[in-house]
């Protein structure tokens, strides 16, 4: 797999780069957003310097990861009809996917939890998205393994 | 998955640690820049810490499995041009690093003494450390040259 990576035609570098910087910005904003919530003991500053980590970063991250993704995907012609996918692809997808759901829920949850500071009520809604954004940067550590490792 | 397999992977995942670190540092330099009391600036501690460690572990993770790799697997050699270019990027990134982190631990240090002195409201001059020009700069280079790094490692030119 690593002497293919080598070989790989030159088109496929752009959509990779695309792939990979997108998922780094998503991990970064999603280390970032659970950081800052884990740490901010109530305090409104911190628990709104995570949410706007997550929709400011990681939204953003998401999209640039997941379209370039289908781009180098489409480029490896895993996506033409009758092709079968690899399982890292596989669980690539998967975890895209997945992840992106739990980040858009964390995100809806995260955004009442922050409307709710501004009018004084509690912090609960975003513990909810502590919670949620570690699950999704979890499944994104073992996205990004089986991206590298390509098990079989 | 071979135990090559296993190392790449860890390989990769240093480097989504090191820019992980990075992309926090920038979203905390954002933050810092409106935060001038002792106690907010001592509260992201704790977050600059996370940052550090996933730096750390980065950076270690990528040059040692990097290396590794470069000797381990067929088709990639040390002196290749594209793997001595991210070697030297990885050095100049590092030095960058530790310049941003001097910078801004000016602030960390002055926010410290204010608060052992009982000196807890703002602070005009810890606001201006907070916002240092430097410690940006610095952020710029070092997140310009891991940018670098990483289209290096993706086109390996030459390779």
């Amino acid at each position: 797999m690593t002497v293919l990576a080598a070989i790989r035609p030159d088109s496929w570098n752009f959509p990779l780069f695309l792939h990979v910087l997108g998922a780094m910005i998503l991990v970064g904003g999603l280390l970032t957003g659970v950081s800052s919530l884990a740490f901010a003991r109530g305090d409104v500053r911190f628990l709104r310097l995570g949410y706007w980590s997550l929709l400011a970063v990681s939204l953003p991250g998401w999209i640039l990861m997941r379209a370039g993704g289908e781009w180098i995907a489409s480029r490896e012609g895993w996506t033409k009809e009758g092709v079968p996918s690899p399982t890292w692809l596989d669980i690539g997808f998967l975890l895209a996917d997945l992840g992106g759901l739990i980040i858009l829920i964390s995100l809806i949850v995260g955004g009442v939890g922050v409307y709710r500071l501004r009018a004084g009520k509690g912090s609960g809604l975003l513990k909810a998205t502590l919670v949620l954004s570690t699950i999704a940067l979890a499944a994104y550590v073992v996205a990004v393994w089986a991206m590298a490792g390509k098990p079989n | 998955m071979s135990f090559n397999d296993w190392l790449l992977a860890l390989h990769v995942l240093s480097a989504f640690s090191y820019v992980a670190g990075i992309v926090l540092f920038w979203i905390l330099i954002v933050a810092v820049r409106k935060i001038d009391t002792p106690e907010e600036t001592i509260r992201m501690e704790p977050i600059v810490k996370v940052g550090n460690a996933a730096v750390a572990i980065g950076g270690v993770g990528t040059i040692l499995l990097g290396i590794w790799l470069a000797f381990a697997l067929d088709g990639y050699a040390i002196w290749d041009g594209w793997i001595i270019a991210a070697l030297i990027l990885w050095a100049i990134a590092g030095a960058f690093g530790q310049r941003t982190g001097a910078a801004y631990m000016q602030g960390m240090t002055k926010a410290k003494e204010l608060e052992a002195g009982g000196q807890g409201g703002t602070n005009a001059e810890l606001l201006a450390l907070n916002r240092t020009s430097s410690g940006v700069l610095m952020h710029t280079l070092a997140s310009l040259v891991i940018l670098l790094l990483l289209l290096d490692m993706i086109f390996k030119p030459g390779a």
